[in-house]
């Protein structure tokens, strides 16, 4: 019998055929190592689910920062489509929230012929009579890109000018081969120009910034609700109502706790490198998931009131869920699912499905790298292509003023392999034998794996919820959560529980054939 | 919400702030989806597909299908020929569409890719038809590039024929599939057969059965499109915007065209129903007449609640001028009305109705923004507001009335089913816009002046 991957690949031509094979992988625990293509182009003509560069950085990275003015310098499109879109909800306490705003220079065919440096930087003038922004974020979209615009140059003359943060990104929507080039330059930029130039001391040393979570549904707040009760002093989350204010003192903190691993890995490896801050990768998606971050946590730390504080939070959390959860477990359990999402959710959602008795069955990445599926072991082994040598990578040294060390070499040594420091493991090993994993599923693959696979949950996002829905199959978005979550935490797993008991359980399903498509309808008469 | 926006104005050269429009792609692939049997292609990174099917999805809560050319900086120094090639062979072979419809990006376009060229050169199947239009980002709007994907459509497929079809082509405009469905019950009611082109009901108000279609039932046939070059007649709905592809069908195929209004309200219904009427020697039907009256009694019913009520209208140019003639016809006064489409025949189709009217003290913006329109309505109020979702914030912020209406509404459903055109999509907008001023009167009244009947 063909197995799953044999079946849908067995429909592409030859040159697609022999592209897209290296992209799928059926999971054989028993295998050795289990290489996956990743991190490269994709087929053009596939309807891929990719975004590009510009998404990346100026959608995913830096948009979600309240206290910046982020100015998209194009024609309106690009600005137009990142607005307000993302559900990266932030709380302004001073009513300045530059969130609900979209900037662009919007540029016209003059600009594109004669250049927009001269726009940009007059655009820049206005922003500052009317808003007196203490940070501008230039991003760039691709003719400009084209054109040969100095944004770096503009952004230089307007930190003289007016004495503010600004900074340029290069993000042209052209860079990379998807939404992960964007990540890239979004972490060299805030790492150059915004991380360790404030100097405010955190009130605890229990304290941590929280990286790739962007607050999305309000994630990063229930997350941080957590944190707080046990006695964490979260200094700056990156970058969900993230501000550049926070993000100053950054550096301050004693721990990096990695979210988005893909997004952000960049700046955890750095600001170890430069201020010898180690970073522990979390999951605080699923009830387990959370236990085991949280534990490994405290575990850092290392004290015992503050292990103990953890266990009480957990306790009291769990017991707040108790009820709802063994509801929800009831209703779910025995259920498979798919999952197609950007960055660590597809392998997140895993540990909250896993929770309510939900089998994955296929998890897909937009944008993923090798390491996100094989684990970070996998690193030195990746070798760059002519696309990823486009992309910047940065390197930092030692800060010798700043550089501190939490925790003393012997501890820190014993720590590694017994959690998660500075260390992923990746999706493929956490899945089981005949599971399918798939780098840049698209359309075409989506619609053979509902055949084979038939799953009873499809998560995804928006450009497939209505062609697995029509198909008959529940889909819920993870990019939006389809406008509800928080789905973090004790709290956001039962949440989720709930939504996806409505998705299967909405009596409309039933109705969805006529009844006269069961039944014989046409009465005759005979002589 | 919003907190930053100063009640005072600055002249502003450069910036735009939360803009009205966006850029012409979205507005091409759009009108490629109402074409049966058709995929869209996005000839540029791969962002653009993603954030055009991503919108459009949102608007339609359907699937909004295009391929792209995922271009890389490689393709984009050296030029997009063979992103295009391979592009075009894979979409026939995996997606297999009757044909293919590309339009540009600014990226494509600032590089100068010679689609036409491409075009010529490439391996097309038997049978299967490739066809392109440019729609650069940066001149115009969403709406410049539905219109120029209609004349793409045109320039490949439309032929004169070797005699006429007798039919009336209907160019309905960036509409909701539910204006389309009711233009065509217009013009099946005023005995005018007719071809609609674009048609995106049935495609992107597809039902629920339990299977996927790629490509529904709707859309106009390719056949359809090559007859177009034989109709009798074309009518082009959208005075300020649809005048193009009718232009580039006359000149191809000397089909005569005439432009109207978009039909929102009752003097642009009233236009499109004579002009069908002198088209297929009809009269107009008593259902219409009927439809007509009955709209009439309502207004004349409720007028009270409406007179001199101020209104924010923005959206898309020929969309945001009909509401405003409606506005106008049901005695309120729109006190704002932009769109963010450059073009200057807005404002001054606009300043002719205010005269019509004799109202004054409105004001009257092309190539605005929503930044601008807040501003203004912090200098003095409206009693309500019409446009697109972006709207909300300020609706929020002001504490005003909010009526959903045009392109895009992300944040409500159902709506892209029911029209806004005709005497019934009249009928729909005049219901909404009472019954949020009405609710409002409700919310705000004193426990003594809440009263069930009024």
């Amino acid at each position: 019998m063909k197995n799953a991957r044999d079946a849908v690949l067995e429909k592409y031509s030859a040159k697609v055929y022999k592209n897209r094979k290296e992209h799928i992988v059926e999971v054989d625990r028993e295998a050795a190592e289990q290489k996956i293509a990743a991190n490269s182009r994709s087929v053009p003509g596939i309807m891929t689910n990719r975004g590009c560069c510009y998404a990346g950085c100026k959608g995913v990275v830096l948009g979600p920062l309240k206290d910046a003015l982020v100015l998209t310098h194009g024609p309106i499109g690009c600005g137009f489509y990142s607005w307000g879109t993302r559900r990266n909800k932030a709380k302004a306490e001073d009513g300045r929230n530059f969130i609900q705003y979209c900037f662009s220079t919007d540029l016209q065919e003059p600009d594109i012929v004669f250049g927009g440096e001269k726009k940009l930087r007059q655009a820049i003038k206005e922003a500052m009579e009317i808003f007196s922004p203490k940070s501008i974020m230039i991003c760039s979209t691709c003719p400009v890109g084209l054109i040969g615009d100095d944004i770096h140059a503009v952004a230089a003359e307007t930190e003289k000018l007016y004495g503010i943060t600004c900074v340029a990104f290069s993000c042209e929507g052209y860079k990379g081969v998807s939404q992960s080039a964007g990540h890239h330059i979004a972490n060299n930029g805030i790492m150059r120009r915004v991380i360790g130039t404030g100097d405010a001391a955190p009130k605890s040393k229990y304290s941590v910034n929280l990286l790739g979570e962007y607050n999305i549904g309000g994630d990063g707040w229930e997350t941080e609700r957590i944190l707080k009760r046990i006695g964490y002093d979260v200094i700056a989350v990156l970058t969900g109502d993230g501000s550049i204010e926070d993000l100053k003192n950054a550096h301050m903190a004693n721990l990096n706790l990695v979210q988005c691993h893909r997004s952000i890995n960049y700046i955890a490896e750095m600001m170890k490198t430069r201020f010898g801050i180690n970073w522990l990768k979390v999951n605080f998606v699923g009830i387990e998931a959370t236990i085991t971050s949280l534990r490994e946590t405290a575990e850092f730390f290392g004290d015992d009131e503050l292990k103990r504080r953890t266990e009480a939070v957990i306790a009291d959390e769990l017991a707040e869920i108790a009820e709802q959860r063994a509801y929800y477990k009831s209703k779910l359990s025995g259920k498979t699912a798919a999952l197609y999402v950007g960055g660590s959710r597809s392998h997140h959602y895993q540990y909250l499905l896993r929770d309510f008795g939900v089998k994955t069955v296929l998890a897909g990445h937009e944008f993923a790298h090798r390491d996100d599926y094989e684990g970070r072991c996998v690193i030195p082994t990746i070798k760059e292509d002519a696309d990823n040598k486009n992309i910047e990578s940065i390197t930092v040294d030692v800060d010798p003023d700043r550089f501190s060390t939490f925790l003393p070499e012997d501890r820190r040594n014993e720590l590694y392999g017994k959690i998660q420091l500075e260390d992923y493991k990746g999706i493929i090993p956490d899945m089981e034998t005949g599971d399918i994993v798939v780098d840049d599923l698209n359309h075409f693959e989506t619609e053979a794996f509902l055949e084979t696979l038939k799953p009873d949950i499809f998560l995804s996002g928006i450009k497939d919820k209505y062609v697995l829905q029509k198909s008959g199959v529940v889909s819920r978005q993870l990019h939006s959560y389809d406008y509800s979550g928080p789905y973090s935490g004790f709290r956001g797993a039962v949440k989720f529980a709930h939504d996806l008991t409505m998705g299967l359980y909405t009596p409309a399903w039933g109705l969805v054939t006529p009844p006269w498509k069961d039944e014989p309808m046409l009465v005759g008469t005979i002589g | 919400m919003l907190d930053m926006t100063p009640a005072v104005l600055s002249e502003r050269a450069a910036l735009r702030i939360n803009p009205c429009k966006t850029c012409q792609p979205v507005g091409a692939m759009y009108a490629a989806l109402g074409v049966h049997n058709c995929m869209p292609h996005s000839h540029g990174s791969q962002g653009c597909a993603s954030y055009h099917r991503t919108f459009l999805s949102r608007h339609f809560k359907e699937p909004a299908i295009s391929s792209t050319s995922s271009f890389t900086e490689g393709a984009s120094v050296f030029g997009g020929g063979s992103n295009i090639r391979t592009s075009v062979k894979n979409v026939f072979d995996i997606y297999n569409p009757d044909i293919i419809a590309i339009h540009t990006t600014c990226l494509s376009e600032t590089i100068g890719d010679d689609l036409n060229a491409y075009i010529q050169e490439m391996e097309i199947p038997e049978g299967k038809y490739v066809v392109h239009t440019n729609t650069p980002s940066y001149v115009g709007s969403h709406i410049n590039g539905f219109f120029n994907m209609m004349c793409g459509f045109i320039k490949y497929l439309s032929e004169r024929g070797s005699a006429k079809n007798g039919k009336a082509a209907i160019f309905p405009g960036f509409v909701n599939p539910g204006d389309m469905r009711e233009l065509k019950r217009i013009a099946k009611l005023m005995n005018t057969p007719h071809i609609m082109f674009p048609d995106t009901s049935g495609v992107l108000d597809s039902p629920m059965t339990g299977s996927y279609e790629m490509y529904p039932a709707g859309g106009t046939t390719i056949d359809e499109v090559k007859a177009l070059g034989a109709c009798e007649k074309v009518f082009a709905l959208g005075e300020l915007t649809g005048e193009e592809p009718a232009n580039v069908l006359d000149r191809k195929c000397g089909v005569k065209y005439e432009l109207l209004p978009l039909p929102i309200g009752i003097e642009n219904t009233d236009k499109f129903l004579m002009a069908l009427s002198r088209f297929s020697k009809a009269e107009v039907s008593y259902e219409l007449e009927e439809e007509r009256g009955q709209l009439l009694d309502v207004i004349l019913d409720a007028h009270f609640y409406l007179y001199g009520k101020t209104a924010a209208i923005y959206g898309d140019p020929d969309v945001a001028l009909g509401l405003m003639s409606f506005a106008l016809e049901i005695g309120m006064i729109p006190k704002y009305v932009i769109t963010g489409t450059p073009g200057e025949a807005f404002e001054r189709k606009a300043a002719a109705l205010l005269a019509k009217y004799s109202v004054e003290g409105c004001t009257v913006k092309q190539s605005a923004d929503l930044f601008a329109l807040h501003q203004w309505i912090k200098q003095e109020k409206v009693d309500i507001m019409l446009g697109t979702s972006y709207g909300k914030q300020i609706a929020r912020a002001e504490d005003i009335p909010f009526v959903r209406v045009g392109f895009p509404i992300l944040d409500r459903y159902a709506h892209s089913y029911f029209p806004i055109v005709g005497y019934r999509g009249a009928m729909r907008l005049f219901e909404s816009i009472t019954n949020t001023l009405m609710d409002r009167q409700d919310r705000d009244a004193a426990d003594e002046d809440v009263e069930p009947v009024m």
